[in-house]
């Protein structure tokens, strides 16, 4: 069964993942459910009949009609100050989707999957973790999460204990501005090192998801090109700042 | 009208009659596509019209840039929301490279190197509407934003102007594209907000 248009959604909770992002619970009467790695529209209404919308990843599967959208605060940001600010719980908001049938990570796939996020782009890559784990998948999954520090890590104390209880779920960090204290690594960019080192080797042939920032997803998946992986295996969520 | 958000004012970025609705104003200029960007080399490079009856008609990337070109500046319109106005581009349109091809075909599949494919009406590729361009604001189009060479038809939400473009198939049904089979509406008129099946 398709929906389409847009229906409206209450916001039931809001947790702060860091000091610019949070994940905004919100309920939608009859949500027909969604693939991990999906996004949906959300659409703010002025007084006076304006409109703004934007697209989210959802970062979890559904819980009956509930549906998770972690926000980043784009500074001087249209839509996502209101989202995170503005917003009440019990406020209601517009919402369509689920939205895009290719970056998905599809249960049936027997694959190893490596994910690579770099900052929010981690979003739908934690509702393709959180997915697997609900289903009770042995699928073997791979995260390399660049951040700019440890303080910019979302949903931090989750993947510390998914990687503690799951043997086939590992993480890799990359920091791109400041390194923990007591870690040995210096700040970098991604490089082929990293998806050398925390990848999988091509001849497993992985399916492999990347989604951050524009210049990232170009670094990341050239590399996984370079080193030979099939173009096709390899899915990219590109994003800019969209307010 | 949508639910009313309280408090919440937008920012009123200049609207106007250029923005079809559901759409905000971006002065960047962002990059969507579904997997790594193809890298294709000028000596391999070539442009491919094939029709129903499977009669082909093919262009080097010298060849191509021997025909006559335009300097079309449109605005286009990304499904994902933004918009951008006063784009520049420089290519051949499809006139040109449809002229003398002796077709009865309705409908075109664009295909692109990296294997992407996008569907539109025939007619919508005429009468100065679409371009391959290779030029954008007046340097060679990065690859990110599919050089060497893309299709461009700014009537239509972007994802029909197929980044990396090999080839259009002419054809006398209807064949839905990369996008179009994921759920995305067959046509994309911006204007009519047609972004998703059922639109």
């Amino acid at each position: 069964m398709k929906r389409t248009g847009w229906w409206v959604a209450r916001l039931v909770d809001r947790r702060v993942e860091t000091d610019t992002s949070a994940t905004l619970v919100l309920e939608v009467p009859d949500w027909p459910g969604h693939l991990p790695g999906q996004h949906v529209d959300l659409r703010l209404t002025a007084e006076d009949g304006y409109q703004a919308a934007r697209s989210y990843s959802v970062s979890a599967p559904a819980d009956g009609d509930r549906i998770e959208v972690t926000v980043q605060r784009v500074p001087d940001g249209e839509v996502s100050p209101y989202l995170l600010d503005g917003l009440s719980v019990g406020d209601r908001i517009e919402v369509r989707g689920p939205v895009g049938g290719y970056f998905v990570w599809r249960l049936t796939d027997p694959a190893p999957v490596l994910l690579v996020g770099g900052g929010s782009g981690v979003a739908p890559l934690m509702a393709m973790i959180r997915a697997r784990r609900e289903a009770g998948s042995r699928t073997p999954f791979r995260l390399i999460y660049s951040v700019r520090s440890e303080r910019d890590i979302y949903f931090a104390d989750e993947l510390r204990r998914r990687v503690r209880d799951d043997q086939s779920l590992d993480v890799a960090y990359v920091y791109t501005r400041e390194v923990p204290e007591g870690l040995s690594a210096q700040a970098h960019r991604i490089g082929v090192p990293d998806l050398n080192s925390h990848g999988w080797p091509a001849q497993l042939e992985p399916v492999n998801f990347v989604c951050g920032p524009t210049g990232f997803v170009e670094a990341v998946s050239d590399i996984l090109v370079a080193l030979g992986h099939e173009p096709r295996r390899i899915k990219t969520e590109r994003f800019g700042p969209t307010g | 009208m949508g639910i009313v958000s309280p408090g919440f004012q937008g920012r009123r970025r200049p609207t106007g009659p250029n923005l079809p609705p559901g759409q905000y104003l971006t002065e960047d200029f962002p990059v969507l596509s579904a997997g790594p960007t193809p890298r294709v080399s000028l000596t391999d490079w070539e442009f491919v019209i094939t029709t129903e009856t499977g009669a082909e008609l093919r262009w080097s990337w010298d060849e191509m840039w021997a025909l006559p070109t335009e300097t079309p500046t449109v605005d286009i319109h990304c499904v994902t929301h933004w918009s951008k106005l006063g784009t520049n581009w420089q290519g051949v349109s499809l006139d040109t490279l449809l002229d003398g091809v002796d077709t009865a075909a309705d409908y075109a599949l664009v295909h692109s190197y990296g294997g992407y494919t996008t569907n539109l009406p025939l007619d919508d590729l005429r009468d100065g509407q679409a371009w391959v361009v290779h030029q954008y604001d007046g340097a060679d189009l990065p690859a990110e934003h599919g050089g060497p060479a893309r299709l461009l038809v700014p009537h239509l939400y972007f994802w029909k102007s197929a980044k990396w473009v090999r080839g259009i198939r002419l054809g006398l049904t209807d064949e839905p594209g990369f996008w179009e089979t994921a759920g995305y509406h067959d046509y994309g008129d911006p204007w009519r907000e047609q972004r998703y099946q059922g639109d």
